[in-house]
């Protein structure tokens, strides 16, 4: 039995004494009026998960036509549409729902709540999302195809889309709404809802870097906002925001975009970061090295994320001192994120160190992700950016932070807490396989790309020089093998965990680890914490 | 620096044994000079000083990162291996130390600052586009490069650059059995530019953004409708240098490449006056009265160039792409209506304006549309009734 598909399994053959009041519904009206911030947790995860098999297939689509030169798959168009819907799908529609999933799963158990503080709006939240995914989802559908102009959406190229534009739009509308909301239920509830005696430098990492992750998503969904509602109106309503035929400035999209688009780059890093810096101490059995310095650190880049944007935009043409500064100002930003680096090794040093799978995932984590950020380096001086601007190592770039870093953590973190959720172990030779195949795949996908891009093969395209062709098959036979590697672990690993198939977990399956989620049952009764608990000293014990 | 470039081929060999695996990728092709070498692993090697600069700053930059990702993961490994519990290894206590936290801010910083200093004196050279010897502008178009010669030796010249038809063909056909070195590479009129000499190129577009970028000159400019750009190179050898446009422009932007043709100094003079020669014969005089059977033959060659790429060549379109055989419009007895269209584009620039076409062009395009496929009108259109329509 399990916590994941069966509210009561705790207390199966305890009927007499169902403390559960409410009368929590059963059936799908359990889901749809789901406000238990565990279950919404599970519907974000699963509804992340699903969004990313189809931003994968449409992934392995593009791998697909690239293995060889030559248009053999898809055309031009189509190939456009493939790329641009990936990249919205997995940003939009995988990493961020699937982070907000976390958020609900442990933020109230991690801070002792008994609930997200407006349990109905998350239901709300979450909800909104459906609609907007089957527009996206579907605008394949729609008379001339999806959108094709990439998922930066620089205009006037979106002025030429057809109507899918529109409803991708309006769906981003929806998705950003839903964020900021989501955003503010997590703020309210770190805020108001932490037990009594877990101060702000008390909070566990991951609730830290949440809390400044919200901030950011409030501050800057309404910024895309707002450039959506723009080109919208170009599109529709005669006005003339992007278009030079009316005066409008096409850059200025570029700049309102990325005034969005780098803080969301940290959205979509930093509860990785929290994730790995729960992990990493739990497994080395030996706190968190620098616990302030790592809150300092991860203020300190959501502070410079806003600006830095520019650095995006090299190949615009800007005046010198411009380029000097985002040059400046990006660069500054690998200090705080090395800092967080080191403090992972200096956790590590001398810990007494097992090796399952969450902490697998963390130590991978913190090595490819290294890499991405020792490319994203380079990238940021603007002479060499010159060269790599707009190709594939830019590609390899953002997968190295987007894919091993958000998603490995992501599965650091499944593995890590799944036993808290679903009371039951995961397959620990099943994770490990998933470990090694998925981190070998990512880069024999991957690594090829630098290479490509340093020789100066642009992105988004559909056909290629035949100087191309090795690597590029290198990387789509390392795709299929991730895809594959995916699926294994949605069949193998999370399917069986949610029926509740596997050794019974104990309330602290993993002896290092610390935290209030620790402190309840495996799996989390439905309601936990319904009167707060009292802690300890180090607010990551329950005294009574 | 060549040595560097050495060992980067040499390191491209022995993933050749690896990638020769993948046997149904082993075409007969070569490195393509000015252009990509086959796995190639670094950065085309530079023709100019700036790309020689970027070159030496990559490399810079790479010695530095793989010191410090060995010095870091020398230690994560180390404690990876030798600090296990499985080894009997019991943890420490310590977590805190305000003086490593400094140490390993101040000392990136420094890096940081380190790794700033080559890196401004690049940005500044690079965005110094003053004192050029030849000025050209660069028109990005959905999917080709318009040149100008704006200023300096070849005033005037003014030409459109496309793919090579036959390897847009041969890419729809899935490339089979095609093993040449410059695939999707070829254009039909290159960029000519003297050797040695400083070129400056102004960008713009009059569509979409459109990106000029040849890697081994090292320049990448957005090409921005409604505004202008500019960069510069000044090549230092001969040859020709590819590249290809790069920032997504629709459905045809892998087919926009760049070819730079350096020639010497002599050479570029004899090209000079042989285009300033072709351009006098070629001017029409727009009040010249065609015949129809000339109006159509030109006016073939015109779609062909131009609008195939999308209508088709069997006119049907396809998609968002409207078909011109039995289109309403084309069939028009209001000749005005067609010719309106081809002017001022269509349906938010979905079909774009092809004002930059001279009138004969257009008449010709038009009459032969009119006078194609399933469309039998009779009409045809003169240069002067397009002139006429020209604001």
């Amino acid at each position: 039995m399990s916590a994941v598909l069966d509210p009561h399994g705790h207390i199966a053959g305890d009927h007499d004494h169902d403390h559960d009041h409410h009368g929590a519904p059963h059936g799908w009206r359990r889901w749809v009026f789901a406000t238990n911030h565990k279950d919404i947790g599970t519907l974000y995860l699963l509804f992340a998960f699903t969004m990313f098999l189809i931003g994968g297939v449409l992934a392995l689509l593009i791998r697909a036509e690239l293995f060889k030169p030559g248009l053999q798959i898809v055309n031009p168009e189509l190939f456009n549409q493939l790329t641009t819907m990936h990249g919205l799908i997995m940003v939009f529609g995988a990493i961020m729902p699937a982070f907000v999933g976390f958020a609900n799963w442990m933020v109230p158990l991690q801070i002792g709540a008994s609930d997200m503080a407006f349990a109905r709006m998350n239901n709300f939240s979450f909800w909104l999302m459906i609609p907007a995914a089957i527009m996206l989802a579907t605008s394949f559908f729609v008379p001339g195809g999806a959108p094709s102009g990439g998922w930066t959406l620089y205009a006037p190229l979106t002025l030429q889309m057809g109507p899918s534009m529109d409803s991708s739009i309006f769906a981003l509308h929806i998705l950003g709404a839903s964020s900021i909301m989501g955003s503010i239920n997590i703020i309210v509830t770190i805020l108001n809802m932490r037990a009594p005696g877990m101060t702000l430098m008390k909070m566990p990492m991951f609730v830290w870097t949440w809390l400044i992750t919200a901030y950011l998503l409030i501050a800057v969904m309404p910024v895309l906002a707002g450039a959506i509602t723009m080109t919208l109106t170009d599109r529709h309503f005669g006005t003339t925001f992007f278009n030079p035929a009316g005066g409008g400035d096409p850059v200025m999209f570029q700049h309102i975009f990325w005034f969005f688009g780098h803080p969301e780059v940290y959205i979509m890093i930093l509860p990785a970061f929290g994730i790995v810096s729960q992990i990493i101490p739990a497994f080395a059995r030996k706190k968190l090295f620098g616990y302030a310095s790592m809150v300092y650190a991860t203020s300190s880049i959501a502070i410079l994320s806003f600006i830095v944007w520019a650095h995006h935009m090299y190949a615009t043409g800007m005046p010198v001192t411009g380029q000097l500064f985002f040059m400046y100002a990006t660069m500054l930003i690998s200090v705080p994120t090395g800092v967080k680096v080191f403090n992972w090794v200096a956790t590590m040093w001398k810990g007494s160190m097992t090796f399952e799978t969450p902490m697998l995932f963390a130590v991978g984590f913190i090595f490819v992700f290294t890499m991405g950020g020792f490319t994203g380096l380079i990238c940021s001086m603007a002479p060499i950016d010159m060269q790599i601007q707009d190709t594939y190592y830019v590609v390899a770039h953002f997968h190295y932070v987007l894919v091993a870093g958000s998603l490995f953590s992501m599965f650091a973190g499944f593995y890590y807490w799944s036993p808290k959720w679903t009371g039951v172990m995961y397959n620990e030779t099943r994770g490990k396989i998933h470990f090694w195949w998925t981190i070998i795949a990512f880069n024999v996908t991957f690594f090829p790309m630098h290479f490509l891009g340093l020789a100066g093969m642009p992105r988004r395209y559909a056909d290629y020089p035949m100087q191309f062709a090795d690597f590029n098959a290198l990387a789509s036979v390392g795709a299929f093998f991730f895809g594959i590697a995916q699926v294994y672990f949605f069949f193998f690993v999370v399917f069986p965990v949610m029926r509740g198939h596997g050794e019974k977990a104990v309330q602290r399956p993993w002896d290092g680890a610390e935290g209030l989620e620790w402190e309840v049952p495996s799996p989390a009764p439905f309601h936990t914490f319904e009167n707060p608990p009292k802690l300890d000293v180090t607010a990551t014990k329950v005294i009574g | 620096m060549n040595k560097m470039i050495d060992l980067s081929k040499k390191l491209a060999s022995g993933l050749l044994f690896i990638s020769t695996w993948f046997a149904s990728a082993a075409w007969a092709v070569n490195d393509l000079p000015g252009g990509p070498g086959v796995r190639e692993l670094n950065i085309q090697m530079p023709a100019t000083k700036i790309a020689e600069e970027q070159v030496w700053l990559h490399w810079f930059m790479m010695i530095i990162c793989t010191v410090i990702f060995i010095a870091v993961f020398g230690v994560m490994f180390y404690s990876i291996l030798k600090h296990r519990k499985s080894l009997g290894h019991k943890a420490a206590n310590f977590h805190d130390s305000v003086k490593v936290e400094i140490a390993w801010t101040i000392i990136p910083f420094i890096i940081v600052i380190f790794m700033a200093l080559p890196a401004t004196k690049a940005v500044v050279a690079e965005k110094d586009t003053s004192n050029a010897d030849l000025t050209i502008k660069a028109t990005g178009q959905q999917w080709k490069w318009g040149y100008d010669y704006l200023k300096g030796e070849g005033e005037g010249i003014s030409f459109v650059s496309t793919l090579d038809n036959e390897q847009r063909i041969m890419s729809n056909n899935g490339a089979k059995g095609v093993d040449i070195d410059d695939y999707l590479l070829k254009v039909d009129n290159p960029l000519v530019v003297p050797v040695g000499k400083k070129v400056r190129i102004i960008t713009t577009s009059t569509d979409v953004i459109h990106a000029f970028a040849v890697p081994s000159f090292g320049i990448k400019q957005d090409a921005i409708p409604g505004f202008v750009r500019d960069t510069w190179f000044r090549a230092e050898r001969v040859g020709d240098f590819h590249g290809q446009c790069q920032e997504l422009c629709g459905k045809e932007h892998a087919y926009m490449p760049i070819d730079v043709k350096v020639v010497s100094q002599e050479d570029y003079t004899k090209w000079v006056n042989e285009q300033q020669k072709l351009l006098a014969a070629s001017k029409d005089d727009p009040n010249k009265v065609w015949s129809k059977e000339e109006l159509i033959a030109r006016g073939s060659k015109v779609y062909a160039a131009n609008c195939q790429v999308c209508h088709q060549p069997n006119g049907k379109g396809g998609g968002p792409v409207k078909p011109l055989d039995g289109a309403a419009v084309v069939l028009n007895a209001d000749k005005s209506k067609q010719i309106m269209v081809l002017l001022n584009g269509q349906n938010n620039g979905a079909m774009p304006s092809w004002k930059a076409l001279s009138d004969t062009d257009l008449a010709a395009v038009i009459s032969f549309t009119k006078n194609n496929w399933s469309n039998k009108t009779e009409q045809i259109v003169q240069p002067s009734e397009v002139l006429a329509n020209r604001k």
